[in-house]
């Protein structure tokens, strides 16, 4: 068991360096290889309308006219032990984890990111017990019988799920319950501050989101059920004489669930690290409207660290997944 | 993938009909399995229902530009005598609905909205088809080569599938929206955003396709075909390529129509936050970013390009699971 979490902890790190160094890739390597100087690619760091000191300044503190080994590795060596930024008559200094400074805004990143984060944890976390628990249970009982007026219902449903646009029916859910009939509220309150204003503002954000992965996980389910309720080991549980409840919860769900647990740690994971598009859709200011305000603002160095961030939290999600997987299933530790 | 051998109810009493008329000998031919996959997916109304509405759309898409002069609509033109100088809103019932403007104008410029519907058609379709192309041709080739070399081969090639997965794919596409913007392989505007959104959304989107075409391949080459295609002395890429891709063609439409609808939300999602398609080009989800300003008030001018992604994702992926079923009942 141990050897095995060693493994995956070694698999992990290895994934985040590649992570990194795809990142790194994106925002230094790719827009040199379009065809952008460096000037250029230093005036993005800047926002609109920089001035010639402006970009000489970024580009000699980002280390852009360096060869790209030498850059990646100042990057890499910010993120683990800080970094200090000579911006003309101050110098700044980034602590670690530096994830980065916005030269724009003249304001680090990282703390941005702390400060946020509760935000989308608040989120992420609501959705997720929605949608797990009402995809799931869907899934479910369409798979127990196939072709039945709920399986067509629910398939219905979660076909259309997936096929809308969260920024659309995010918006007519506020449309409907919050500006006609003044249900739920706009303004993010603190859940310490008062959980119940913070439920009711959340609500909405959370049966949006959970409209679209419950969707998702609804199919998923459903095909993972019907495979797993033909198997042998199906058939003797029900010979044995087991209640049918117990056969297809104890039985049937536990197998079907593995598939479904993977892509779970993926999605939490991604959005942990900022539901871009709900957080800009019902303004929470979580990590991906930080990093939406920096899109509009053309400033990079928060898009840097918000991706950066995502990728660590999806690393770190599948490394959970891959322990919990251990531990449940016997199979795996083998593997 | 064999041909499943079906006799359905009606064709089974037809054919000693045909025997026995002497006419129509052809009815007794064996059926190819894209035959069989018709008739079952002519069975399918939902999914046939969804394959009308995507050929109109591709239809529409295609003839956007010749359809908006024939009605005389201009995405680009401002109607200021449309709008309330007040309020900003279009003047009138239903966001300013009328004989010239069937779906209205916009809030604040009154730029008609089907125009802007009809122009946005082809650039939603030209990303999504683009971007299923690109991941299509890297996933099927990495795909092929993983598994019919198996071994080393294709260990380090699901290894690089597994780590696509796990990128923040939304991110990382606004990341290189963003750096991309300024401009890049000396293209600049439209054609640049477009490519870029081509590109973003269909390198990162290859694994899946990767993963099903591996599985098929790796189930393909014990066959006896390649067996005998080996013996015969092809080499690799022949087999690769004249072999055992035409066997794939089945999954690959499959999956590359349910890919479409997935990249039409991508592109939507990533103009709606303000990376891809810029103004004053219209799109989709270009509309729907401008509509949030304006959603308590004009509602009409956020129900518009909602429900028309919602059509079009939703009849693709209707097509999609049609063609799913018919070409591979196993999957259902």
């Amino acid at each position: 068991m141990i050897s095995y979490i060693i493994r995956r902890a070694i698999a992990a790190v290895i994934l985040l360096l590649v992570v990194t160094a795809v990142t790194f890739g994106i925002f230094f390597l790719l827009p040199r290889l379009a065809g952008q100087s460096p000037d250029q690619l230093a005036a993005q760091y800047i926002g609109k309308n920089p001035s010639p000191e402006d970009i000489l300044a970024v580009k000699q503190n980002l280390g852009l006219d360096k060869p790209v080994y030498e850059q990646y590795w100042e990057f890499i060596k910010g993120i683990v032990s800080g970094a200090t930024y000579n911006l003309g008559p101050t110098t700044v200094k980034c602590e670690m984890p530096c994830f980065g400074y916005s030269f724009k805004n003249h304001i680090e990143v990282w703390p941005q990111l702390v400060d946020r984060l509760p935000v989308t944890i608040s989120l992420a976390a609501g959705a997720a017990v929605l949608w797990l628990l009402s995809g799931v249970a869907a899934g479910v009982i369409s798979a127990l019988k196939p072709g039945s007026v709920f399986d067509r219902a629910a398939m219905g449903v979660a076909l259309a799920g997936v096929s809308l646009p969260m920024f659309f029916t995010g918006q007519l859910a506020l449309l409907v319950f919050s500006y006609q009939l003044d249900i739920f509220g706009r303004t993010y309150v603190p859940f310490t501050e008062n959980p119940s204003q913070w439920a009711n503002t959340l609500f909405l954000p959370w049966c949006s989101l959970a409209l679209l992965y419950s969707a998702i996980y609804a199919r998923l389910t459903r095909s993972g059920m019907l495979e797993t309720m033909n198997e042998d080991f199906i058939r003797t549980a029900r010979a044995k004489g087991l209640k049918e409840r117990k056969v297809v919860v104890k039985h049937g769900l536990r197998a079907a669930l593995t598939p479904i647990v993977t892509v779970f740690g993926m999605d939490i994971g991604l959005l942990l690290g900022g539901a871009v598009i709900t957080e800009s859709v019902f303004s929470l200011p979580g990590i991906g409207q930080y990093a939406v305000q920096a899109i509009t603002d053309n400033d990079l160095p928060p898009i840097l660290g918000v991706t950066l961030l995502a990728a660590f939290f999806v690393v770190l999600c599948n490394l959970v997944v891959d322990v919990l997987y251990a531990t449940v299933d016997p199979r795996v530790r083998l593997s | 993938m064999t041909a499943p051998i079906e006799t359905t109810g009606s064709q089974a009493e037809a054919q000693p009909e045909a025997v026995l008329a002497g006419v129509k000998s052809q009815n007794i031919e064996g059926r190819s399995l894209g035959q069989i996959a018709w008739t079952r997916f002519k069975r399918d109304k939902v999914a046939v229902a969804g394959g009308v509405v995507v050929v109109l759309l591709i239809l529409t898409a295609a003839l956007s530009r010749p359809l908006q002069s024939l009605l005389g609509l201009d995405p680009n033109a401002f109607h200021q005598d449309l709008i309330d100088p007040n309020t900003t809103l279009p003047k009138g019932d239903f966001g300013g609905m009328s004989w010239d403007h069937p779906l209205g104008v916009e809030p604040k410029f009154g730029r008609d909205i089907l125009a802007r519907i009809l122009e946005g058609s082809w650039v939603s379709l030209v990303v999504a088809f683009g971007a299923t192309v690109l991941s299509n041709v890297i996933g099927t080739v990495l795909g092929l080569i993983a598994g019919y070399y198996g071994g080393r081969v294709d260990a380090v090639i699901s290894r690089l599938m597994d780590t696509f997965l796990a990128f923040p794919l939304l991110l990382f596409a606004i990341a290189i929206s963003a750096t991309l913007q300024g401009g890049a392989f000396g293209l600049e505007g439209l054609p640049l955003h477009i490519l870029v959104l081509i590109f973003v959304i269909g390198f990162f989107n290859w694994p899946y396709m990767g993963r099903i075409v591996r599985g098929q391949t790796l189930a393909l080459r014990e066959r006896e075909f390649v067996d005998a295609s080996r013996g015969m002395g092809a080499s690799g890429p022949y087999i690769l390529f004249k072999e055992l891709l035409p066997n794939l063609v089945a999954p690959i439409i499959v999956y590359s129509t349910l890919l479409i609808p997935t990249n039409i939300l991508f592109e939507a999602s990533l103009s709606f936050l303000g990376v891809g398609i810029q103004p004053p080009q219209a799109s989709w989800g270009g509309m729907l970013n401008q509509a949030v300003d304006f959603f308590e008030v004009d509602p009409q001018y956020m129900l518009v390009p909602g429900l028309a992604i919602f059509i079009t994702v939703l009849a693709f992926n209707l097509l999609g699971d049609g063609l799913r079923d018919a070409l591979d009942p196993r999957s259902r």
